[in-house]
């Protein structure tokens, strides 16, 4: 099976990395994400559901929908965080954030779970450093107008009702969503991001996360 | 077509078009609320929640949604429009977008009704929810009070554009595929809002003066099929004036066929009720166009191009006066009287008027008066006829030029700020713009140099002549 594979680029400035991760990755994750599902004894299941929130960013002039949920949120904040921490304060940088959706595959003792992407989103960002207040008043618009063209690329992208992973079973349902959060229930997915120094050689996570996954063995 | 489908398929998939109809139009018309919306998740279901997403019934907007589809469905050749429009408390509307649930005939007959289709629709649903906050209305919506609001109207039928001005832009939320049809549901959007930016919604000083009479508890009347989207009443820090000056000053820069006149003199109207004149625009600026409150049986735009000065007699509420800018220099000056005005004009300085750029005038007044160009001092007397001929002052006649006018435009230098020093760029280049010319610089001031000097020449020749021998003893240490 294929990993379909969206880019996203984006350039802002140093405190608008955080907002402007969180209103594309949120609205990722608000098409990705169900109400959690109560299995009855037939073979059927309900679904809760699932309620939004109005975020007004701060450094940008912008608008975005999450998902109501505070666990998911200060997960996704987590990881953005991590992410800003490791682009640097204030300088020029470029880096990459990736959201991934996956399932899980079990595998027999002794090898680990096989984490089976089937959508990845990467967002490009580009850092930059602006030197007066009316630049910035600039940015702030320009930014919330490109965030808004974003959002348009990913609804374009969603409603094109490509492959979505099956309705698993009770059983199953461990290996396609993400039950640990008391109120929804996105896609099992995973974030990861690289980062690009000014020099242009790049520090990749990947190997940690190669030597995370075999640890958990 | 529908053979294909089962009665129980049928009677879901209509049930399903219709609640996801009247879902589609709770998002659209609260997110035009003005306010941020915020709904619970609920980790049991209850039933209730259409397409497993906690969307809020607006019993109002049901009631008018129901009614607009008369129990038909959006189908095939009958689409579900919801227009979003703005209206300003003088009356002024404007079309800003238009949502529409169409169906066209291409059908997914493999595709599972109960399941995929109602997901489907789920997913459409969220995908409303986030493109209703991107495109520009939502800015303005959330911006909306006692100076406009945010109109609505649902109808059914064939999808009306024409409102939205030249250079509309369409947004596709998303499609649906069904066995009986791909529903499509999109957004055309005006896109003349570029320059009516959000900031001309927010409370600046107006450059033009406007008049408000006053200030109506319910100015937006009889909006035919309009509904608000939600109209709160003012409760805001700042004066209601410059809020509704901003909007007259976007709707008339948008409805208006020439460019805004550039100043006026305008008054409050509690201040100077009868002094203030009624003056016609001029030729060469043509009338701001205001259409009169909308006609009761249709929703009708007022587009870009109307133009025309309505009398409202009710309120003379907003009007734009316009005088040329050098009137503002003269310290008095007689107010044009308009029409049907009984006062006779008098004879006022600038100093009565209670002008919003008072600053400026009484400033120029006061230069005027203690302005060495207009009257110089006076030319100190000569001590010496050396001195004299070396220092002479007196700057006689004004030989500087005069005064520029004054521009009554904010003056904004470019790459100031509005600081919060006394004096600030812009105020610092006003004074100083025209600084005196240097006495010595002067032709009148050489000229009279010249004839003083011709005149005390025999006098100097004759102290020379006396003190001769000086001369000659300095011209030998010389040597």
């Amino acid at each position: 099976m294929n990993c379909r594979s969206e880019a996203l680029e984006v350039s802002v400035e140093g405190r608008q990395v955080d907002e402007a991760m969180l209103a594309l990755l949120h609205t990722i994750l608000l098409h990705r994400s169900t109400g959690k599902f109560h299995y009855k004894k037939e073979g059927t299941y309900s679904i809760g559901t699932v309620g939004t929130q109005d975020i007004d960013c701060d450094f940008i002039d912008f608008s975005f929908v999450r998902v109501s949920s505070d666990e998911l949120d200060r997960a996704i904040r987590k990881a953005v965080g991590e992410f800003k921490d490791a682009m640097g304060n204030g300088t020029d940088g470029m880096g990459q954030i990736s959201l991934e959706f996956y399932q899980k595959k079990k595998s027999r003792w002794p090898f680990s779970d096989e984490c089976i992407p089937w959508e990845v989103w990467s967002i490009k960002v580009n850092v930059v450093n602006l030197a007066n207040e009316q630049e910035r008043q600039i940015c702030r618009e320009k930014v919330g107008e490109k965030l808004g063209e974003k959002v348009i690329n990913i609804v374009e992208v969603i409603n094109r009702h490509e492959y979505l992973p099956k309705m698993p079973t009770q059983s199953e349902v461990d290996n396609v969503f993400d039950t640990s959060l008391k109120d929804v229930q996105p896609y099992l997915y995973k974030i990861n991001f690289q980062i690009t120094d000014t020099l242009g050689t790049s520090v990749s996570t990947t190997m940690r996360r190669l030597i995370k996954d075999t640890l958990a063995l | 077509m529908d053979s294909d489908l089962s009665p129980q398929d049928k009677k879901d998939l209509d049930k399903f078009i219709k609640f996801f109809a009247l879902k589609t139009v709770q998002v659209i018309v609260q997110a035009r609320l003005g306010e941020k919306v915020c709904t619970r998740s609920l980790s049991s279901p209850t039933g209730s929640d259409w397409f497993n997403l906690a969307i809020k019934d607006i019993p109002e907007v049901t009631h008018e949604a129901k009614k607009a589809l008369s129990g038909q469905l959006p189908g095939i050749g009958r689409s579900m429009c919801v227009e979003i429009s703005l209206k300003t408390s003088e009356g002024d509307s404007m079309e800003l977008e238009t949502w529409c649930l169409e169906m066209n005939e291409k059908c997914d007959k493999d595709i599972k009704v109960s399941y995929t289709v109602y997901n489907r629709l789920s997913l459409l649903l969220k995908s409303l929810l986030a493109i209703t906050r991107v495109t520009p209305a939502y800015k303005l919506s959330r911006k909306q009070g006692h100076d406009y609001v945010i109109l609505y109207r649902i109808y059914f039928g064939e999808v009306q554009l024409t409102g939205l001005g030249e250079g509309f832009q369409t947004v596709r939320v998303g499609v649906v595929g069904t066995p009986i049809g791909t529903i499509t549901l999109s957004c055309a959007y005006r896109t003349n809002l570029a320059f009516m930016s959000t900031r001309q919604f927010e409370r600046t000083a107006p450059i033009m003066g406007i008049i408000i009479d006053h200030f109506v508890e319910r100015p937006f009347g009889n909006m035919g099929h309009m509904h608000p989207c939600n109209y709160r009443a003012p409760g805001e820090d700042e004066g209601a004036y410059n809020g509704v000056e901003d909007s007259q000053e976007v709707c008339t820069t948008s409805f208006s066929t020439s460019p805004p006149s550039q100043m006026g003199i305008p008054g409050k109207e509690g201040g100077v009720p009868q002094q203030v004149p009624v003056q016609p625009c001029h030729g060469a600026q043509a009338e701001h166009g205001r259409v009169s409150s909308c006609p009761p049986a249709d929703h009708v735009p007022a587009t870009p191009s109307s133009s025309g000065e309505d009398a409202e007699t009710s309120s003379r509420s907003v009007e734009v006066k316009s005088v040329s800018p050098c009137d503002v220099l003269e310290t008095t000056f007689t107010r044009k009287v308009g029409a049907f005005v009984n006062k006779p004009g008098t004879q006022v300085t600038t100093a009565s008027l209670d002008l919003p750029f008072a600053a400026f005038a009484p400033r120029a007044y006061d230069l005027e008066e203690n302005d060495p160009m207009v009257q110089p001092p006076e030319s100190p007397a000569t001590s010496s006829p050396l001195q004299g001929s070396l220092h002479s002052q007196g700057s006689g006649e004004s030989g500087g030029p005069a005064q520029d006018d004054f521009v009554m435009v904010d003056f904004k230098p470019a790459f100031s700020k509005d600081d919060l020093l006394p004096m600030d760029l812009g105020t610092f280049y006003r004074e100083f713009q025209n600084p005196p010319q240097l006495a010595s610089l002067t032709i009148d001031v050489s000229s009279q140099s010249m004839a003083e000097d011709l005149d005390s020449l025999p006098e100097k020749l004759a102290v020379y002549e006396k003190n001769i021998d000086e001369f000659d003893a300095f011209v030998d240490t010389l040597q």
